[in-house]
């Protein structure tokens, strides 16, 4: 305990360390990898081992274990293969079927809470949209959606091959900001999108805006992706942009809420579909980039072992235990 | 009176929404244009209301020294710190650089994220704790999470490796969302949807008053 305790700190400081800058090569290698991988699974054995004697752990050492599970694969020199998923492959094949000079429209139906998963699938498909000189306009049924639009795009735009384009904001992408009203701003979309947005995020009169100003609604659009992690999201949307006014999307999901959204996709009224960070792991390799949803996917990988792990512990404590013994 | 007038509006705008479905033209279609921009403000007036509300909610529980009053100090002073700092900056506030988007970006995003992220330690001690193989189905259930959760991440895969293409754990993960899994959202869906399009009715019609207060 003490050790996995001190492992843990040690961890969070060197990751700290790495972020604040100075210790730049803070990277364990192949073989201590391995080491601390092989580490992690006899302690998980031994755990076994104790429950199997009757001996039960309590869920401060569950909590350990995520905690360990999570932070350390981030300093890891393991490679995982990244296998695209049929759902992912639709969406970007739909993208790359669309000329140049399309126009995207990106909802961004999220806030911070979901951008560890959000966020870097939205980056990944700006970066797509920007690098193949897409138009894209962006909008929120959140709150704080065009915040984390601003967020990325800011991020893609200081990107060397990105900057070179010299993208205009107004020209080549636009944030028309947040509407509140959920399903009735799709709805009254598709009549009119000045009616909804009659000014963008920055205050600028929508008919300046020399992207949108000949876009009237969904009939303009080339292809639409919405970023969602809850209501109103990816399932209005469908309801109402795609099934009432035709209109070519993809959506953007958490793990929790992609689920839902096979039912759409298998219908055809979705144009693919990313889930979780899983699903942004896939694009960025797609599309060449990659970036936090690849990094982060060894974690999750730990993450999910270390939950089946325990899955399987407490079912033998059940099982032992006379099917009666709490936890 | 109090109780005609919002059930008659209910009735005409219920009325309205679904007849504007299927008659997408004047009058029908300026209708629903009104009603969706009304909706709107009433959405956004509710924003403040939320707001509001949760200033004088915590405002109570200061004032009445309940349990856990002190976050509520917290919650009240972030408030009016955010709300002042946006005044200050005008309208610019959300701009690059602002203090505004600085609170945005370095305090609100990581805070949200962390109280999200604090969910996969409850998970874990929750499938260690009540995950069980109790009866056939909590069993299904059990081996249909053991080769989702495998078969989602690339470590699945790695696992399954020595196995050909169309068989490794990412292909069984991606059937079990396909057919079993969709069957079951389908089936829970069309539940829903019947369930909603009832409870419509009633309330269009004035059966179901509840959202009125009271009975």
């Amino acid at each position: 305990m003490l050790v996995a305790g001190i492992i843990l700190v040690l961890t969070v400081i060197a990751y700290l360390a790495k972020v604040v800058g100075g210790f730049e090569g803070v990277q364990f290698s192949p073989t201590v990898s391995v080491i601390v991988v092989i580490l992690l699974a006899a302690s998980l054995l031994w755990i076994l081992v104790l429950t199997l004697k009757g001996r039960l752990i309590g869920r401060r050492v569950v909590f350990l274990y995520v905690g360990i599970a999570v932070s350390l694969p981030l300093f890891m020199s393991i490679s995982q293969k990244i296998v695209i998923s049929p759902e992912t492959q639709q969406l970007y094949d739909a993208i790359s079927e669309l000329p140049s000079g399309a126009k995207v429209l990106v909802s961004f139906d999220y806030d911070p809470p979901s951008a560890p998963e959000l966020q870097p699938m939205a980056e990944a498909f700006l970066y797509y949209c920007f690098t193949h000189d897409f138009k894209v306009i962006v909008i929120g049924l959140w709150p704080q959606g065009p915040q984390q639009a601003n967020l990325a795009i800011d991020k893609l735009l200081a990107l060397p091959e990105i900057e070179a384009k010299n993208l205009q904001y107004g020209i080549d992408y636009v944030n028309l900001g947040y509407q509140a009203g959920n399903e009735f701003v799709i709805q009254r979309m598709g009549g009119s999108f000045e009616s909804m947005f009659p000014t963008d995020y920055s205050g600028h009169p929508y008919s300046d805006l020399e992207l949108v100003r000949n876009i009237r609604n969904f009939s303009n659009i080339d292809y639409s992706f919405n970023l969602s992690a809850g209501y109103p999201g990816t399932q209005e949307w469908v309801q109402v942009a795609v099934d009432r006014y035709g209109l070519s999307m993809g959506g953007g999901n958490t793990a929790v809420q992609a689920p839902m959204m096979y039912t759409y996709l298998q219908a055809g009224q979705l144009a693919g579909l990313l889930g979780g960070m899983n699903g942004a792991a896939e694009f960025e390799k797609l599309v060449g980039r990659e970036d936090k949803g690849t990094r982060f996917m060894l974690s999750q990988s730990f993450a999910h072992m270390v939950v089946i792990a325990f899955i399987l512990i407490g079912n033998v404590a059940f099982i032992v235990g006379g099917r009666k013994k709490k936890l | 009176m109090r109780r005609e007038i919002p059930l008659a509006i209910t009735g005409i705008v219920g009325v309205v929404f679904v007849v504007q479905y299927f008659i997408p033209h004047f009058p029908f279609s300026r209708m629903n244009d009104w009603f969706s921009d009304w909706f709107s403000i009433v959405q956004a007036c509710a924003i403040w209301l939320g707001a509001l509300n949760l200033l004088k909610i915590s405002a109570q529980k200061i004032a009445a020294r309940k349990s856990d009053w002190i976050y509520s100090i917290v919650i009240v002073a972030c408030f009016f710190l955010i709300v002042i700092i946006g005044f200050i900056e005008g309208e610019s506030f959300r701009g690059q650089g602002t203090a505004f988007s600085w609170l945005y970006d370095y305090v609100y995003t990581p805070l949200s994220a962390t109280m999200f992220a604090i969910l996969a330690f409850f998970v874990a001690s929750a499938s260690y704790r009540a995950f069980r193989a109790r009866n056939f189905e909590a069993t299904l259930l059990l081996g249909a999470a053991f080769f989702v959760m495998l078969g989602r991440v690339p470590v699945g895969d790695m696992l399954t490796a020595f196995l050909p293409d169309g068989y490794r754990l990412s292909a069984l993960a991606s059937w079990v969302m396909n057919f079993p899994q969709a069957a079951g959202q389908r089936a829970i869906m069309i539940g829903i949807a019947l369930g909603i399009v009832s409870t419509s009715l009633r309330i269009i019609l004035g059966i179901e008053r509840s959202h009125l207060g009271g009975e």
